[in-house]
């Protein structure tokens, strides 16, 4: 079983749901970031989420645009993220890494060096945003002989006959888009959210993660009663934005204990 | 011999192409495709195109021998295909034509586009006021200093001009925007992408509705001369004019295809915008599989070039395709060079070329010196310089 199956298969248990925080590598600088994703775990996360910086990140609204940019200027890339992940797993070899990110830097390293690299870095997840099902079947293969686990995005315009082929080549979890537009953005409709979560679980026994758009302990705490786990990108982003190099770990501390409370007073 | 039918059912141009799409806006590319599946040889769809370009546009676009210019440069005669002379100034207008029509069909009042030049976002203004669609045009910061006159006619036209200040500042992020828009506003919103690049159904549609371009020029050759040119140049950006003139040919294997890229302070110098003459590696961008201009982590790189509708990493997937299959050859040619050209044909045509067009023009001086008077070159002369007069005038330390 995969670190993310069992992550999942614990929380079933203990009747809790998932907590992902998301941040980009590399963001404020590289040097906090193994500490920051440690931060992460000890406060509550169940699995982190790990952006790698991309110059033309397509599908990301402005806050997680400009953490891009903030780690690019530390020259911050997928060679570096994946040294990363090997340093955070000196210290945590239970906690899932899940890398989020783009094509092209994967297509810049060869798709079977990543996953070779990948796996020994000991990453669990790849979430490659524009890499449809249609288009990556031979990464998906690759992955898997590695026991990772190709995580896809489902959207509120994902049509039925869609879902099954992207549950097809998914494993570990899916990650529904809770809305329409970029990350970050905040228009967010729980009933909605509420209604596809539903259609997707008839398709699907894979546990599923509702992000895009949970800005705060409220807003996770109802997408928790839906689904199997809570994403949180552009609020985490934000708030190392809003931080000093002195404080950020602090305030990213807060921020996922409050999100973690929120969570578990559902159950 | 095998005609080409290029691309498969899934944009597939060989290893180029494709959907490269976050999932969000799989749906919306879908909705397009089969919608341009539809119409795409609908009879009255393409009357009602034929008429626009007839009536709208003002085609066909003339084929003039640049008899001056090519006694100047010595060698093959050079004609050129007058795209300049198209309303808006420039080939880009077939196709927002085009698109703008199947916006309206598939019931969307808003359009969107981005631009670099400036030209496209014209272009889809145009049509936009001539259809009564919203219109708002994504211009990186960078080239809207350096088009300001196309960012008022645009203004004029009734088009909200966002100015986009991520990464370079240029024509890559304007395009990021725009899709961001498109992920937004789905619902009501069609994206006219300006050049033969984007996820599929981009490359092939923007390519057919700019084919018009090479079914002319064939057509009108042959009635000129009795005979089609031995070589057909054009410059290549995203490439959308190269494959307008160039698809038509694809088939006559005795003429040879010429795309010219921006090689701008010089290919040396790593500041230009040719992936396909620097040979760099396959990656994905922009909803396509093609040549990037990328960084060793595969991030995109600033390019440079003197023309901003040049000035652009990558290139569309179906020129990746004729450059791997050799059916068609690409060069590139410097700031320098493109601006020689650029005088060259002011002067002894009494032509004002764009900056892109003037690249082409470049390479053509190049080529005819090596070919004898009775070859023939024809080169897509795709944009008029009107625009560029600032920037010219810049380089000659004038300020207008």
């Amino acid at each position: 079983m995969s670190r993310i199956q069992t992550t999942f298969a614990a929380l079933k248990q203990q009747n809790k749901k998932a907590l992902i925080p998301y941040i980009t590598a590399g963001d404020p600088h590289p040097k906090y970031t193994v500490m920051l994703m440690h931060t992460l775990v000890e406060n509550g996360a169940d699995i982190i989420e790990l952006g790698v910086p991309f110059s033309d990140p397509m599908a990301d609204g402005p806050v997680i645009q400009r953490a891009s940019e903030r780690a690019l200027a530390h020259h911050v890339g997928l060679r570096s993220v994946l040294d990363m992940v090997s340093e955070f797993r000196q210290k945590d070899n239970l906690t899932p890494v899940v890398l989020m990110g783009y094509a092209n830097p994967i297509e810049a390293m060869g798709a079977e060096r990543f996953a070779d690299r990948a796996k020994a870095a000991g990453v669990d997840g790849v979430l490659t945003v524009d890499y449809p099902p249609e288009e990556c079947g031979g990464f998906v293969d690759l992955l898997r002989a590695r026991d990772i686990d190709p995580i896809f995005l489902l959207s509120p315009t994902t049509v039925t006959a869609r879902i099954e082929t992207i549950i097809k080549n998914a494993s570990g979890f899916v990650y529904y888009v809770s809305l329409k537009g970029v990350t970050g953005a905040q228009n967010l409709d729980l009933i909605e959210v509420a209604e596809r979560v539903a259609a997707i679980r008839t398709k699907t026994d894979l546990p599923v993660g509702v992000g895009f758009g949970v800005r705060d302990a409220a807003t996770a705490k109802a997408i928790a009663e839906i689904a199997d786990a809570v994403v949180v990108g552009s609020r985490m982003v934000q708030t190392v934005e809003q931080s000093t190099e002195e404080n950020v770990a602090a305030n990213l501390a807060k921020l996922v204990a409050e999100l973690r409370y929120a969570i578990d007073v559902v159950n | 011999m095998q005609l080409y039918d290029m691309p498969d059912a899934h944009g597939h141009f060989g290893i180029y192409g494709g959907v490269f799409a976050a999932e969000t806006l799989i749906e919306a590319i879908e909705e397009l495709r089969l919608m341009y599946e539809k119409y795409r040889n609908d009879p009255e769809f393409l009357a009602e195109f034929a008429y626009d370009l007839k009536h709208f546009v003002g085609r066909p676009s003339p084929i003039y021998y640049a008899k001056r210019w090519s006694e100047r440069v010595g060698g093959a005669r050079i004609y050129l295909k007058r795209e300049d002379l198209n309303h808006t100034g420039a080939h880009k207008v077939n196709n927002t034509v085009g698109q703008a029509l199947l916006a309206k069909r598939m019931g969307k009042p808003r359009v969107i586009a981005e631009t670099g030049a400036g030209q496209h976002g014209v272009a889809t203004a145009t049509i936009a006021a001539r259809l009564g669609l919203e219109c708002v045009v994504y211009m990186g910061s960078e080239d809207i200093k350096r088009q300001a006159p196309n960012v008022y006619r645009m203004k004029l036209l009734g088009a909200t001009v966002v100015p986009v200040e991520s990464g370079s500042k240029t024509l890559k992020d304007a395009l990021n925007e725009a899709m961001r828009d498109w992920v937004t506003n789905v619902a009501d919103t069609f994206y006219i992408i300006g050049t033969v690049a984007g996820p599929h159904p981009y490359p092939m549609m923007v390519r057919d509705f700019q084919s018009v371009i090479g079914i002319e020029a064939k057509q009108q050759m042959q009635e000129m001369l009795g005979r089609q040119p031995d070589a057909v140049v054009a410059c290549v950006g995203g490439g959308s004019n190269a494959m307008g003139i160039f698809y038509p040919y694809i088939n006559d294997e005795n003429v040879r295809l010429i795309g010219v890229e921006a090689a701008g302070l010089g290919m040396e110098t790593g500041k230009h915008a040719a992936p396909l003459t620097a040979n760099s590696p396959v990656g994905v961008l922009h909803g396509n599989r093609t040549y990037l201009m990328q960084d060793e982590d595969g991030q995109i790189v600033e390019t440079h070039s003197i023309s901003a509708g040049l000035d652009y990493p990558g290139v569309g997937p179906e020129h990746a395709w004729l450059k791997d299959s050799k059916r068609a050859e690409y060069v590139a040619v410097t700031d320098d060079e493109a601006m020689a050209a650029f005088h060259n044909l002011c002067r002894t045509e009494g032509i004002i070329p764009a900056l892109e067009s003037s690249h082409a023009l470049a390479y053509a001086e190049k080529l005819a010196a090596t070919m004898s008077p009775d070859q023939v070159i024809l080169v897509n002369l795709s944009g008029r310089g009107d625009k560029d007069i600032n920037t010219v005038a810049q380089l000659s330390g004038l300020t207008l």
